[in-house]
């Protein structure tokens, strides 16, 4: 419950906030910081147009997606505190009901048959094919650590204490954060500001939808981000009071959304055929963080 | 002689000009060309006189700063042999003549239309029925772009033809933007009509045509500019350099997804608009060039004010091409990317930057000079990669050298000339050319007046005419999403083309 409220408070000021350091680092005042959420309860109160060309596919697309990342939200823990819902291996409902929202987001694409579209369902299916194990071997080897198998009791068992285990959390946060930033379609994989359909990934494939649905898309964009970040948080939160937690998840949001937009401020974004190269690197570093795991353990060496 | 040899800005009586028979035009314009990459065709037109067709060609020889014209008359439904059978640089001159003529020719890779003129020979080929160039494969699929550009700048289609997200083929259809920009040269008789239509043929290239419009103007009317005039104009064309290179820069950026570059050059762009609007009341320098005038003397109060504008751009803008250039995310965007070689760019003969940046030396500044350039001693920067990195280092290189100059430009101020000529009507039966550097290449504009002055044919050549193929060229076995930097870092008119 408190996972919850919290991550949608997060997600309420995250995007803005982004938004609010790249106008800054390039010398503009910036919009406020609620404009995304005011942007949305604008959509929200339009309809939608629907081209002839698509299906029902295309009209019930946004609300699954919008819903799976909603309930994956309600997996999430707050450190020791269980989210709505907890049970062993909740890890991988997580991982696949947001790949659910994926799926039907790209069916969506497909369906109104624009080439762009296509093209952005295509780029967006290999991408999150291979960020899929980067997700997987990580909570694997938390899994492993920890001896749990859902969330909140391995995030609860996790202690931070020594050398081995902070540079374990360094490279889970550094991937972590780097999965919320290919989910989310941010850079260097994605350019969100761009204004050329051939080089978009996420954005193409909404180009087609509007009004309400638009809204529901950007809803749980925003959503998507403050889930990672929370993930983020729960690495280092452990079985702290409430008191130091609360602060603490929304300075470590603070500092991630200041991290994502002052890395688009001041660098480019991949060439599109190094972004596979990048993304199954992630695996790799995950992979250390298996080997550290095993390394704990005393099963290696 | 088969032809006649004139300089940049000579109007000549059009008798002067040869006419001879097309075998000989033929062999004459191909052989020009063959094995000289220092020769180059800048205009190829033909017109009606009653029932012919009267073609005049027009090559230029960059090495001996001259001009080569000769002429042929063909009847109106000829089949002829195509020069783009032996030169490719030929191809769409004659995709033109054959659109509003309906000349025939043999051995022309495909004659399709080019700008769709009202006139047009062939009334059933229309912006909707343009023949693609397609594969049928299971393998590949199509995408096209366009009319609507995903900036709304100016409409154009682009149809790819792609392996997955590998480019195989790019078509570019033009043509969406022609205003029969020539008829209205004829159409208007007043000559500020005819400047504010050349002030309209690019929007961005606005002080290059206007300044060969009069230049051709002054050369049919046998006035002799003063040098106030010229330096006005000198020092026009270069600001438009900076200008427009500078916002490409900003352009290019923002391609790449490189937001401090995006913002600092598109900022940095401002204050050389903004002194054009000092100097003659508009960011666009609209109303500064006019034939036989200066309209808006450079004086000394402007210089220092230039002094000053140049003063705070140039520290900024090196910084922020130090910054950029040494940037590896925006190196790995702009290296090896669009590449288009030597041996291609001479076939296709493209002109100024599309060509300076494969090694092939062409700019009019130095070739066949004008103005106040034969003082400042140009030298053009040549890169040789062929990629969009070389592209972005020549805008780097020319701003700065265009600072340079003008600093060299304002050290010596010549005084303006009170006693205004007045300009003489043009002399009958006359041909003149003008060739001008614009920021993006060459311009040609060519004027033939009737036996009362009056003006029958006025042909202009924006560089975009040329070096459109070139990015069609520069995207193959790219990647799809490299598309809009090779676009940008070319930065060809579509208005230019479609006139």
């Amino acid at each position: 419950m408190l996972s919850f409220i919290l991550i949608f408070i997060a997600a309420v000021f995250f995007t803005g906030i982004i938004v609010r350091t790249k106008s800054m680092a390039s010398g503009r005042k910036g919009p406020g910081i609620l404009q995304p959420i005011k942007d949305v309860i604008r959509l929200f109160r339009k309809g939608a147009v629907y081209s002839q060309t698509t299906s029902f596919i295309f009209q019930i697309a946004p609300t699954i997606y919008f819903s799976s990342v909603v309930m994956a939200m309600l997996v999430v823990p707050f450190g020791q505190y269980k989210g709505f819902i907890s049970f062993s291996g909740d890890f991988i409902f997580f991982a696949y009901i947001l790949a659910l929202g994926k799926f039907f987001s790209i069916l969506s694409a497909m369906d109104t048959g624009s080439s762009f579209e296509g093209m952005g369902a295509s780029r967006e299916a290999l991408y999150s094919m291979l960020a899929e194990p980067a997700f997987f071997i990580l909570m694997g080897s938390l899994a492993l650590l920890t001896g749990h198998t859902s969330f909140q009791e391995i995030f609860s068992a996790l202690h931070i204490g020594s050398y081995i285990t902070y540079a374990l959390a360094i490279l889970a946060t550094f991937v972590l954060l780097m999965i919320a930033m290919i989910e989310n379609s941010r850079m260097p994989i994605d350019d969100p500001k761009t204004h050329l359909e051939l080089t978009m990934i996420h954005e193409v494939m909404i180009l087609d939808n509007s009004g309400f649905d638009l809204g529901l898309i950007l809803t749980a964009g925003y959503l998507k981000f403050a889930i990672y970040g929370a993930l983020i948080v729960n690495l280092f939160i452990g079985v702290f009071p409430y008191g130091y937690t609360i602060p603490l998840f929304f300075i470590i949001q603070f500092s991630v959304a200041i991290t994502i937009g002052l890395i688009e401020s001041f660098m480019a974004r991949f060439r599109m055929g190094h972004n596979a190269q990048f993304i199954f690197a992630l695996t790799s570093v995950s992979l250390l963080i298996f080997f550290g795991a095993l390394l704990i353990l005393g099963k290696f060496i | 002689m088969n032809y006649t040899t004139v300089l940049n800005m000579q109007t000549i009586t059009i008798s002067m000009i040869p006419e001879i028979s097309y075998e000989t035009f033929f062999e004459l314009n191909t052989v020009f060309i063959t094995n000289h990459a220092e020769r180059h065709c800048v205009n190829y037109f033909g017109y009606k006189i009653e029932n012919h067709i009267k073609l005049i060609c027009c090559i230029a020889d960059d090495d001996k700063h001259e001009i080569y014209v000769s002429s042929c008359v063909v009847e109106a439904n000829a089949s002829l042999r195509s020069f783009s059978s032996i030169h490719l640089c030929f191809e769409k001159f004659e995709r033109e003549i054959h659109e509003n003529f309906g000349i025939n020719y043999t051995g022309h890779p495909w004659l399709k239309p080019v700008r769709y003129a009202f006139n047009r020979f062939d009334l059933s080929k229309t912006i909707a029925n343009y023949p693609f160039y397609s594969i049928d494969s299971e393998e590949l699929h199509e995408v096209g772009v366009g009319p609507i550009h995903a900036g709304v700048i100016e409409p154009g289609h682009f149809r790819f033809i792609c392996n997955g997200e590998q480019i195989l083929h790019l078509e570019i259809q033009l043509g969406y933007q022609h205003r029969g920009i020539e008829q209205l040269f004829l159409e208007k008789k007043n000559l500020l009509q005819r400047t504010a239509l050349a002030e309209s043929i690019a929007g961005d290239t606005v002080v290059g045509h206007t300044t060969a419009f009069s230049h051709v103007w002054e050369s049919l009317c046998d006035f002799k500019t003063t040098k106030d005039i010229e330096f006005a104009r000198t020092i026009a064309l270069e600001l438009e350099r900076i200008a427009i290179h500078t916002g490409d820069l900003s352009a290019v950026c923002a391609d790449v997804a490189y937001q401090l570059g995006s913002s600092v050059f598109g900022r940095l762009r401002t204050p050389i608009i903004n002194f054009m609007q000092e100097w003659g009341g508009n960011r666009l320098s609209k109303g500064l060039i006019r034939p036989g005038r200066n309209q808006f003397p450079f004086n000394q109060t402007l210089a220092d004010r230039l002094k000053v504008v140049l003063d705070t751009f140039e520290p900024d803008f090196n910084e922020m091409c130090t910054q950029l250039f040494k940037l590896p995310s925006a190196s790995s965007r702009f290296e090896r990317t669009g590449v288009v070689s030597y041996e291609d760019v001479l076939s296709i003969g493209t002109v100024g930057l599309s060509a300076r940046m494969s090694g092939l030396s062409r700019d009019i500044r130095i070739s066949h000079p004008y103005s106040l350039y034969p003082e400042i001693k140009h030298e053009p920067i040549i890169k040789h990669h062929g990629d969009v990195y070389s592209r972005v280092q020549i805008r780097k290189s020319e701003v700065q050298q265009s600072i340079q100059y003008l600093r060299q430009l304002i050290e010596n101020i010549p005084e303006y000339n009170q006693s205004e000529q007045l300009l003489k009507t043009p002399q009958p039966d006359s041909f003149a050319i003008s060739l001008v550097e614009g920021w993006r290449g060459e311009i040609c504009h060519c004027a033939i007046t009737d036996a009362k002055g009056d003006l029958i044919i006025y042909k202009i050549k924006d560089p975009s005419f040329h070096n459109w193929l070139a990015l069609a060229m520069a995207v193959r076995n790219n990647e799809i999403s490299d598309f809009p930097i090779c676009n940008k870092s070319f930065n060809l008119s579509y208005c230019g083309h479609d006139l």
